[in-house]
């Protein structure tokens, strides 16, 4: 028997380690045989901390969010009594989160140990590798992927055999892989997830990779925001080389490959690929006119492939079970299956992983439950910073490229942040351009200077001063952004405001003509007033920094509206909803 | 930075780069590697002085102006020291939707102080950062120290609150 406590980023936050430690201690108290052992995120974050116990013929009870108070059961009921703990089990319900996925990026994680190697390779791990190293051509490699019709997750959406022939095309003998593991859309964590979960299936892609285009190094670029990610990618790298899987000679045959790890410093433009090299190269990290591209010139001025995590791991499956059976899934253009992470106001938040196709529905109702709380759906922003909103109208869109791409967002990374009737689309619109503004390298001076000005329109009409004429301003401007801009920060970071002027126009509108905010959301724009549940207990007028609101003890009590700053104290304070905002 | 030993009687003001050596015989002449230096010092120093920057400059042969220019445009590089626990608060898009600002609110109105800031008693120093990639858990902040990183998450005004008194409580 043996006792799996999940240890992603989400889990440990959840509490996992504690948990963990106690069912170490508990086990050690009443001299159990049975071993505590660790892995990465299953998807379903909303259960964390998720512990698994495994019985001897390999059979899977899984418990869910399990805090340290509730060990205890779990030990005496399913350790030492062999029957379920019925009251802590993962429900029918929430087992069909992870039903209703096709899982081949995240097929190891949440299962395997990924600290430990042998766990990978008892699954088929590393059989990809020795099948590609021993018995086929780098044109065979490419052309196995050209089948599976891959295309990259990072964001772009561009065919991968295709990057890998033009780096292995490229003439010179130092070549380099690199893959963008700077996942820095804020609201994506599939990347995070693997390297957690999984890292070997990111290793064993990039060594694919490498083998096809000629490389025999490569460098893996990290978020400094994942240290968890760097360790245990560490570890297994460590491992991989100890067992010859990495470094000199793979298999016994001539090909060497080995892989470094580089930590990035916290820029979203890294993510562009010359940026991200001029990063590696320890300068400040700002893009380039392509061409040259980097399969032709990139790290140190040699042929350089980048790809995204997501796209590695999935080499490895198409490799093992052929890229036809990869092409079975999604729809003929987009290929496979894709990563999202579910967040923002979601029932069931994780990461899913589905065939490309799938409607928008389907994700959002038929896995993650819906929204919380029921309040109405208003809204899923896909593509982050680089994305759009996508109108409830829409929402039996099927998600893949070219139909998200038709709505105005892009599938980008994968992250799927989900809206309601609570979110003001004028304010996630200014929530974005505040961080491309920040993020933008300021080599381009529309992006530079653009995005400023768009931003200080938007924070103009979420205060209450917006003026007529500001939404066609934002337009213009957003067009000459796009024009104006070399990268892909700035070409699409105008994307966020086009797009819910686009379906969400009423709103600007509600914001500049009628000063009142739909969602009741931007505070300047609010008005708090008082109801008749008021049973005049004055905690709220005692609260009220700027003592706006009056009444005796007992007596119903009013908001002096002249001097209300709109900060929003007395209605955190009021017991009886008694405070209303409009 | 300055002279480390204590009982120092010479009032010197000479930075003291020692523990920086090691790191900079593994990488001063290694191409690429400024990044990855800047890094090891912000761990060692807890921030980049301008003395280091010179310092670091002097070994690798890189122009300071240079070095600057690196360590500015990366926002995991800080300029001024920070306090003993760095309050990394999450801002992505995800925590943004659930009400990161209201949390932001309560570590000001708990700590006094702003993004950016430190305390004036050294212990806490608030940043926004991008995105910690705990979606689900959102919202969420990261309380790191030289012994641990605390991931927090699920916050409300109170949880927030009450993360940072116990904190306080276990420094008293």
């Amino acid at each position: 028997m043996k006792v799996v406590v999940g240890q992603g980023s989400c889990g440990v936050a959840s509490g996992a380690k504690k948990t963990a430690a106690e069912f170490e201690k508990q086990i050690k108290e009443k001299g159990l045989n049975i071993s505590v052992d660790l892995t990465g995120c299953v998807g379903n974050c909303y259960l964390e901390p998720i512990v698994d116990v495994y019985d001897d013929k390999g059979g899977l009870t899984r418990y869910v969010k399990v805090q340290p108070d509730k060990v205890t059961e779990i030990v005496e009921k399913h350790l030492i009594g062999g029957a379920v703990a019925a009251d802590q089990e993962i429900s029918v319900v929430d087992k069909t989160f992870i039903d209703k996925q096709e899982r081949i990026v995240l097929r190891n994680c949440g299962l395997i140990n990924p600290e430990n190697i042998d766990e990978y390779i008892a699954t088929g791990g590393y059989e990809a590798t020795k099948k590609v190293v021993t018995s086929m051509s780098p044109d065979e490699v490419i052309e196995e992927i050209k089948v599976s019709g891959l295309r990259g997750r990072g964001g772009a959406g561009f065919p991968t055999w295709f990057k890998w022939n033009a780096a292995k095309a490229s003439p010179g003998k130092e070549k380099y892989m690199v893959c963008n593991a700077d996942e820095g859309d804020p609201g994506a964590f599939m990347d995070r997830s693997v390297l957690e979960g999984d890292p070997h299936s990111l290793i064993e892609g990039m060594i694919i990779g490498g083998f096809a285009m000629g490389a025999t190094e490569g460098v893996i670029y990290v978020r400094a925001e994942y240290p968890l990610a760097i360790h245990r990618l560490e570890i297994a790298m460590a491992q991989a080389r100890e067992k010859g899987l990495l470094g000199k000679n793979l298999f016994g045959t001539d090909f060497s490959f080995d892989l470094r790890i580089k930590a990035g410093a916290g820029a979203f433009v890294c993510g562009e690929e010359t940026a991200l090299i001029a990063s590696l190269e320890g300068e400040r990290g700002m893009p380039r006119l392509k061409p040259p591209f980097p399969a032709q010139k990139g790290y140190w001025q040699k042929p350089t492939n980048i790809n995204n995590v997501e796209t590695f791991a999935n080499v490895p499956w198409i490799i093992s079970n052929g890229g036809e059976a990869f092409g079975a899934f999604g729809t003929p253009q987009s290929k496979g299956t894709k990563v999202f992470a579910l967040a923002g106001k979601i029932k069931k938040g994780g990461l899913v992983e589905v065939p490309m196709g799938l409607p928008l529905k389907d994700v959002i109702y038929g896995i993650g439950d819906g929204i919380k709380n029921d309040i109405p759906f208003k809204a899923v922003q896909m593509g982050g910073p680089s994305g759009g909103c996508i109108p409830a109208s829409l929402i039996d869109t099927p998600v893949d490229y070219e139909n998200i791409n038709k709505t105005g967002a892009i599938v980008g990374s994968g992250g799927m942040i989900v809206m309601d009737e609570t979110t003001c689309m004028v304010d996630m619109a200014r929530y974005f351009l505040d961080f491309t503004r920040k993020e933008s390298c300021g080599k381009c001076n529309y992006c530079r200077v653009g995005t400023k000005r768009m931003l200080e329109i938007l924070e103009r009409i979420t205060s209450g001063e917006g003026k007529d004429g500001d939404i066609e301003l934002l337009e213009e401007l957003a067009m000459k952004i796009k024009d104006g801009s070399m990268c892909g920060l700035g070409q699409t970071a105008p994307n966020p405001v086009l797009t819910t002027i686009k379906y969400f126009r009423n709103e600007y509108e509600d914001h500049i003509y009628n000063k009142k905010c739909t969602a009741h959301s931007c505070k300047p724009l609010l008005t708090f007033t008082i109801n008749e549940k008021c049973t005049g207990c004055t905690l709220c007028s005692r609260k009220c920094p700027v003592d706006a609101i009056k009444g005796e003890l007992k007596k119903h009590h009013e908001i002096d509206q002249n001097i209300c700053i709109k900060c929003g104290k007395c209605e955190e304070t009021c017991r009886f909803n008694a405070i209303i905002r409009d | 930075m300055t002279c480390k030993n204590s009982d120092c009687q010479c009032n010197c003001n000479t930075p003291d780069f020692t523990e920086l050596a090691p790191v900079m015989e593994k990488y001063a002449k290694t191409p690429g590697s400024l990044i990855t230096i800047l890094q090891k010092a912000q761990d060692i120093y807890g921030y980049l002085s301008m003395d280091a920057i010179n310092y670091i400059s002097e070994q690798t042969g890189i122009k300071p102006a240079k070095i600057y220019g690196v360590a500015t445009f990366y926002s995991q590089f800080r300029l001024k020291p920070i306090g003993k626990y760095l309050i990394m608060l999450c801002k992505g898009t995800a925590c943004h939707v659930n009400g990161a600002d209201m949390i932001e609110e309560a570590i000001s109105e708990e700590l006094n102080i702003k993004d950016g800031e430190t305390t004036e008693d050294g212990l806490f120093t608030l940043n926004n950062v991008a995105c910690l990639g705990c979606c689900s858990l959102a919202p969420v902040m990261m309380i790191k120290s030289a012994s641990s990183d605390e991931t927090y998450g699920n916050l409300t005004k109170d949880s927030a609150k009450k993360a940072l008194s116990e904190i306080r409580q276990r420094e008293a």
